[in-house]
Formats: structure tokens, C-alpha cells, sequence
């Protein structure tokens, strides 16, 4: 399908993707997923060929994008909404890219019925909303009717309704058993499409993994203490084996993998007050924020927020390198 | 690919969007226009002896391209840069990743289009003015008059290509069209107007290809030049090619 080896991208100083190697499984949706600025766009543009990478390569099939004869009818997507020329009609903007890749003319006519933009046909592109220059996009990806689809933050700025079209668009491609590969910034946006996650933050793999087991490794649950004796009751907790980790942004601690009975019992034995025994669970938000909390360009300064905490090591299971590794010896 | 198919899918690129038919109407409009204004006011008693030696009436009909060549010249960079300023470069690219394909469909289809309209501007402009001109006017017929009527059609097809270069260059209708225009309008002039720069000047792309629509060699007091008719349209060619080219570079090196 598509692979991508060691792909490098450097802007001058900046390096928006450092040695990025992945692939695309057919037949199910991959979500790219990184915060603003991982690189997310870049690498997008490199699969197309339209920017060219420092180094590494790209294989579409085995081949290099450029090598491909008629692209559109292997891959469609969708990257800017607006990289259209607004001074001609929706129908003449598919119109050219149909005729580039020898598709028949009935097939522009299709897929403007597809996205809903008939009525608008014959209208310049530049009066359109976001949401229907997004329809646009998505009917010029459609046009080669092909197996693999790329969609860059296709619900950024649509609204609720626009957003609810997309996903159900994407669901129903993925159930013909199209390639799908889209990436947000969202977890939960994810969370709700994608059967296959490729996280990114700075440019770097930081997880390509399968959605459930994302979610299995996430979902764990795990207890929050605070109390007046902090320090003595963190000194019986190591005593006892079991791992402790403070946020200091609340002066809580967290534990894993022991019930909120057992560590209750603990503190009443040794007489420790208690003003907070809660079992939690951690939200797919949450740690996807605590995975790229060290790559994130410009962090959000919200009190509590947990991409203001350190890494802590027991939340940074061996996604992205165990799993690799294990793929890789798998193959 | 099929290069084909890029031909075609240039051809409705081009005729579907509104600067194409603006640009190549006031190419017309403007030279023709300006052609019969001339020769309709034209008072042959104002001319000195040597100015009636080496009166030029087909050079009449065809000075006023001077003027229309500026509509030809954003002609061939709106063709180009509008891919870059709308965005739709990548989408052009993604379907057409071949960049020579992507170019060269582009440029073919535009220049074929210019030539077109270049060749009825020309010949528009000659039978008006010299029907204008009355007595003072000339046949087609005559010798070297179809050449220059003709060439006078090329040149503007090959100033398009010229220009869509540049802007495949500089990516930028702004940047591209305050190059060029200053250019083609003063600069070019102005080297051959002094006689210290006119050896350079003669070998700028208007002035060396601007030479064959000229019948008389003298005509208008012009200096001597040291190429003939073709020789000068090979001189602009070879500019030409060399602007093909380094649009050609930076659409293979820089990222769109
Ligand atoms: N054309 C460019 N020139 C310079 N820097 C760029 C360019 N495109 C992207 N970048 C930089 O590369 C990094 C990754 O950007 P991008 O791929 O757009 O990220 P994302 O899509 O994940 O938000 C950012 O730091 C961005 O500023
Ligand atoms: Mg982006």
C-alpha cells in the first residue's frame, strides 16, 4: 500500500519529520494523529510528492508517486479545501483534474451527487463556504473512485453538522473497504473513526499501534490520594512495592494496578488520614496528551491539565517501540 | 500518462476561468485600436525627406504591439502564477505528478492559444491600417511583408511562453508582472535608446525579437542591428528556452 522509510523533512532549522517510518494497512482507517505543528501536513505532502523530502522515500505500491500513471485513480485526497482556483465552477475545477487521469466525464457529475453539490455545479468555487469548498475536496478525491484515500483534518472548522457528514462519509468508505488515512489533532475525533493509530510529535513515530489496543493500554484505571501525610504515606507505599506517582498541580497521588479497598486498608492501618480515595480512568484525551506532553511545541497552561505534568515512566508504555518491535519481528 | 489527456485537461483550465479571455481581448482590442487610431490620424506632410525614405507602413500597423504585448505578458503569467496563487497547485500536481508533463501541457496549450490570437491580431492590425492609410498603405503581398505580419503574430506567441516561465519561476503574479512589464516597456527601451548600452539592448528578448516585423530596415530612425529578421527571433527563442528552463528547475526542486 503506501510505506514510508525514514522520511525526513527539515525547513532550514526546523525539522518537521525525522526519519518517519510507517505503513498504511489496506483496508481499514488509520488515524494520523499528532498535536499542531507534529508534522502532520508535511508528511502528508511528501506522500503526494508535491514537497520533496531531505531524505527517505515513499512507495505507493512499490512505487514512487510520481511513477504512477493516472495517481488519481489509486489515491484521492484531500489536504487544503481551498486549492481550487475560485474563479472557476466546482464542475470545471473537477472537470481539468478528470480529464488529466482519463476519467470519464459522467464520473464529475457523480461525485458532485455524492458530496451534495449539484444545485452549486455550475457555480465559481470561490463563493463557497468551508463546508462546501470541503465537499469539493472530497468529490475531487472521489474522482478516480480510488482504493486509497488521504484526508487532512478533513472537520477542522466545519460545523457539527459538516462534521457528522464527514465522519459517516469516511465510515461508509472504509465499510467498501477503501484505504483510509486521516489525521487530526482530536483524540476523540480519532477515537471515533479510526481502527489503526500512527501518533507523531515533533516530527518523530511516537506510537503505531491498533485503535483497541490504544484504547485496552488507556483505559486502565487507576486511584487518586491526597492527604495531609503526603510523605509518610508515599514512604508505606514504597515500602509495600507499589508505585507512586505525585502531581504536584494537585497535590494528588496516583497509583496503579492496586484497588482503592486495598490502599484504603493500607492508610487505616497505619492511621494516615485520607481526604480523597477515588478510583479514576484516564480518558484517550488524557493520554494522548501525556504521550506527546514533551513534543508539544507551545503547551497549554491550564492548571491541572495533564500535559503540564512530567512524563510520568508507569504512562509511557512501550507503544510506539515495543510495538514496532514486535511487528517488525513478526514480519 | 498519457500527455494527452494533460493537453486536454489544460485546454479546460484555460477556458474556464475569466483572465483568459480579459487578457487576450485587450491584446487585441489595444493593438488594433491603437494601430487604426495611428493611421487614421497619420498626416504624411508632417514627414521629413529621410523619414518618407524609410517610411515603414507595415511597421505602422504592427507599433502599436508595443502596447498590446503588456495584456500577452499577464496572459502568460496569470497562466502560471494563478496555479500558485489559488492554492490549486497541488491539486494540479497531485493529479499530474510529472512535472514535465505538468509544464509543458500547460505552456503548449497557452502558447498554441497566444499564437492564435497573436497571428488574428496581426493580421487585423495590418488590414485595418493600411486600408487607413490609404495611398501610403502596402499589400501583403509585398515582399517581406508577410513575413513581418506573421512574425509579428509569433513574437507575441513566444513573449506568452517567455512569461510563463518567469512566472513558473517566481511563483508569484505580483512579483512576476512587476518584473516584466517594467522590463518590456522601459528598460528594454531604454538600453537601446542610448548608444553607450544599445549593443546590449539590441540583444534583450523585444528588441531582438522585435525585429522581424520590421520591412524597412531603417524605419523611424531605428539603428542598425547586427542580426537579420530571423536572426533577432532566434536571439528571443533562445531567451525563451533559457526561461522554459529555469521555470522548469524550480518546479522540480522547490516543494509546491
Ligand atoms: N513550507 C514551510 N516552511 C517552513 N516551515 C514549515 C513549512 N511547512 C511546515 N513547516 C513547519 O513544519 C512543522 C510541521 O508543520 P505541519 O506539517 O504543518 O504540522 P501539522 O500538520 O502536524 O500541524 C511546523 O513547525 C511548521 O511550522
Ligand atoms: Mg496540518
Amino acid at each position: 500500500m503506501i510505506e514510508l522509510e525514514g522520511l525526513t523533512k527539515r525547513f532550514g532549522t526546523t525539522t518537521a519529520v525525522d526519519h518517519l517510518s510507517f505503513r498504511i494497512r489496506p483496508g481499514v482507517v488509520t488515524g494520523f494523529l499528532g498535536p499542531n505543528g507534529a508534522g502532520k501536513s508535511t508528511t502528508m505532502r511528501m506522500m503526494l510528492d508535491l514537497d520533496n523530502p531531505t531524505s527517505g522515500t515513499v512507495r505507493v505500491y512499490g512505487k514512487h508517486y510520481r511513477d504512477l500513471s493516472e495517481p488519481l485513480k489509486h489515491v484521492g485526497a484531500l489536504l487544503d479545501a481551498k486549492a481550487m482556483h475560485g474563479g472557476r465552477s466546482a464542475y470545471n475545477n473537477l472537470l481539468c483534474l478528470a480529464q488529466s487521469n482519463r476519467i470519464p466525464r459522467q464520473r464529475v457529475d457523480e461525485v458532485l451527487d455524492l458530496v451534495g453539490l449539484t444545485a452549486v455545479a455550475k457555480k465559481k468555487s470561490k463563493g463557497f463556504s468551508l463546508g462546501m469548498s470541503q465537499r469539493l475536496g472530497i468529490a475531487s478525491a472521489l474522482l478516480g473512485d480510488p482504493e486509497i484515500l488521504m484526508f487532512d483534518e478533513p472537520v477542522n472548522g466545519l460545523d457539527p453538522e459538516g462534521i457528522l457528514w464527514i465522519r459517516n462519509l469516511m465510515k461508509g468508505l472504509a465499510a467498501e473497504g477503501r484505504t483510509i488515512f486521516v489525521s487530526s489533532h482530536l483524540m476523540s475525533e480519532m477515537a471515533l473513526t479510526a481502527d489503526h493509530l500512527v501518533v507523531i510529535g515533533q516530527g518523530k513515530l511516537l506510537a503505531d499501534l491498533p485503535m483497541a489496543d490504544f484504547i485496552q493500554q488507556n483505559s486502565r484505571s487507576y486511584v487518586r490520594l491526597r492527604s495531609p501525610q503526603q510523605e509518610r504515606l508515599k514512604d508505606l507505599l514504597h515500602e509495600a512495592g507499589i508505585n507512586v506517582v505525585s502531581v504536584p498541580a494537585t497535590g494528588t497521588l496516583e497509583i496503579d494496578g492496586v484497588s482503592a479497598e486495598q490502599l484504603g486498608e493500607l492508610a487505616a492501618r497505619h492511621q494516615i488520614v485520607l481526604h480523597e480515595l477515588s478510583p479514576q480512568r484516564a480518558s484517550l484525551e488524557e493520554a494522548f496528551m501525556r504521550m506527546t506532553a514533551d513534543s508539544v511545541e507551545y503547551h497549554a497552561h491550564a492548571p491541572g491539565m495533564a500535559a503540564d505534568n512530567p512524563a510520568r515512566p508507569a504512562d509511557v508504555p512501550a507503544w510506539g517501540a515495543a510495538h514496532t518491535a514486535t511487528r517488525k519481528a513478526g514480519e | 500518462m498519457a500527455f494527452t489527456a494533460v493537453l486536454q485537461s489544460e485546454w479546460t483550465k484555460i477556458r474556464t476561468v475569466a483572465s483568459t479571455s480579459w487578457t487576450l481581448a485587450l491584446v487585441f482590442l489595444v493593438t488594433v485600436g491603437f494601430a487604426a487610431l495611428f493611421s487614421a490620424t497619420f498626416d504624411p506632410n508632417r514627414l521629413d525627406a529621410a523619414q518618407r525614405a524609410t517610411f515603414d507602413p507595415t511597421a505602422t500597423s504592427l507599433s502599436s504591439m508595443e502596447l498590446g504585448q503588456l495584456a500577452m505578458i499577464v496572459f502568460g503569467v496569470l497562466v502560471v502564477s494563478t496555479e500558485y496563487s489559488t492554492g490549486m497547485i497541488r491539486t494540479s500536481l497531485a493529479a499530474v505528478p510529472r512535472r514535465e508533463h505538468f509544464l509543458l501541457g500547460k505552456m503548449a496549450v497557452a502558447t498554441a492559444l497566444a499564437l492564435a490570437v497573436g497571428l488574428l491580431t496581426s493580421f487585423a492590425s495590418f488590414f485595418l491600417t493600411q486600408a487607413l492609410l490609404g495611398d501610403l498603405g502596402i499589400g501583403i503581398g509585398e515582399e517581406n511583408v508577410l513575413r513581418a505580419v506573421t512574425g509579428a503574430g509569433l513574437y507575441l506567441a513566444l513573449l506568452a511562453l517567455f512569461c510563463m516561465g518567469v512566472a513558473a519561476m517566481l511563483r508569484s503574479s505580483v512579483a512576476a508582472i512587476s518584473v516584466l512589464v517594467p522590463f518590456f516597456l522601459i528598460v528594454s527601451n531604454l538600453l537601446v535608446g542610448f548608444e553607450a548600452t544599445r549593443t546590449v539592448g539590441q540583444y534583450l528578448p523585444s528588441n531582438a525579437g522585435g525585429r522581424i516585423m520590421q520591412v524597412v530596415p531603417h524605419a523611424f530612425d531605428s539603428p542598425e542591428t547586427p542580426y537579420g529578421p530571423w536572426g533577432g527571433f532566434g536571439i528571443m527563442v533562445l531567451w525563451t528556452l533559457a526561461a522554459v528552463l529555469g521555470g522548469y528547475a524550480v518546479l522540480r526542486k522547490r516543494d509546491a
